[in-house]
């Protein structure tokens, strides 16, 4: 299907956030685009993380709140000046409530071309069965 | 007159929003000056770049996240480059259930062009954890010189 689609890209502006606690480090924070799918096994999560260094990119998941920050070095050098900018860069922050249980152990994160790949695992628990429900 | 003399020209039409859209950043960069905010700009074209230079090259950053880098072109001549390229999404098993779908995939192309002369011989692109930085070294001709006072 997406090899098929040759529709031409349009920019898409970043969205500023607002983050809960106040910020302690100056700086924007924006809120990464993401695609979140999930089958009978597993719920995936793509985030789009430009600039994000696998070591600056942290996830927490607590009382089934899940925590995407992540934290971008300039990338200008010290003698550069600016002809144009069109776009701004900062910190990713987003969060989300699952409300499947998940495995904890079995998380998998990788962080590719500025794409985080976050893959997890239902428990064995939550697969769904299929339940009969019987007639008298 | 004015319509037929636009619309039988397709570049005299381009040229005149590329007048419009230079005047702009002008008025942005005076605006901004006073406020000490740099001037933002768009010119509504993916992918959306940030230009800098120093007094040897130009650098132009665009942030492209899961792009590859065999899915990119980079062309440079005289006084532009050219980026293209196309952002594949990779299609995901049956019966998966999609709850966001905020990524998007398609064919870029956009073309900067330079204040200066560059050397387009010389040009060199990085990819680096989905962020491009193209280095473009001026030329010659382009580079501030040192003129010592006798």
């Amino acid at each position: 299907m997406a090899q098929t689609e040759t529709k031409a890209l349009k920019p898409k502006e970043k969205q500023e956030v607002m983050t809960p606690a106040e910020q302690t480090s100056p700086g924007a924070v924006f809120t990464p685009n993401v695609d979140i799918f999930e089958t009978e096994t597993k719920i995936t999560i793509l985030a789009d993380m430009p600039g994000v260094k696998p070591e600056d990119l942290s996830i927490d998941l607590r009382d089934n709140t899940l925590t995407l920050k992540g934290d971008i070095a300039p990338v200008e050098g010290p003698d550069e000046e600016d002809v144009l900018i069109e776009y701004e860069t900062g910190k990713y922050f987003r969060q989300f409530t699952l409300s499947e249980v998940i495995d904890q152990d079995k998380i998998d994160a990788q962080l590719q071309n500025g794409v985080l790949h976050l893959t997890l695992p239902k428990v064995e628990k939550a697969t769904p069965r299929k339940i009969v429900v019987k007639t008298e | 007159m004015m319509y037929r003399r636009v619309f039988n020209y397709p570049w005299r039409f381009r040229s005149m929003f590329e007048e419009i859209e230079r005047m702009r950043q002008m008025m942005d960069r005076w605006l901004g000056e006073t406020e000490g905010i740099l001037p933002m700009t768009r010119a509504g074209v993916f992918p959306l770049v940030n230009v800098t230079e120093n007094k040897d090259n130009f650098f132009i950053r665009a942030e492209l996240p899961g792009v590859e880098k065999e899915d990119l072109d980079i062309q440079a001549t005289t006084n532009s480059v050219s980026i293209s390229g196309e952002r594949k999404i990779p299609a995901e098993d049956e019966g998966a259930r999609y709850h966001r779908r905020e990524r998007e995939a398609g064919k870029f192309s956009r073309v900067i062009t330079l204040g200066a002369d560059i050397q387009p011989d010389k040009v060199e692109a990085n990819l680096k954890n989905g962020v491009l930085t193209v280095t473009v070294p001026k030329a010659e001709i382009a580079k501030p010189k040192q003129i010592s006072i006798k």
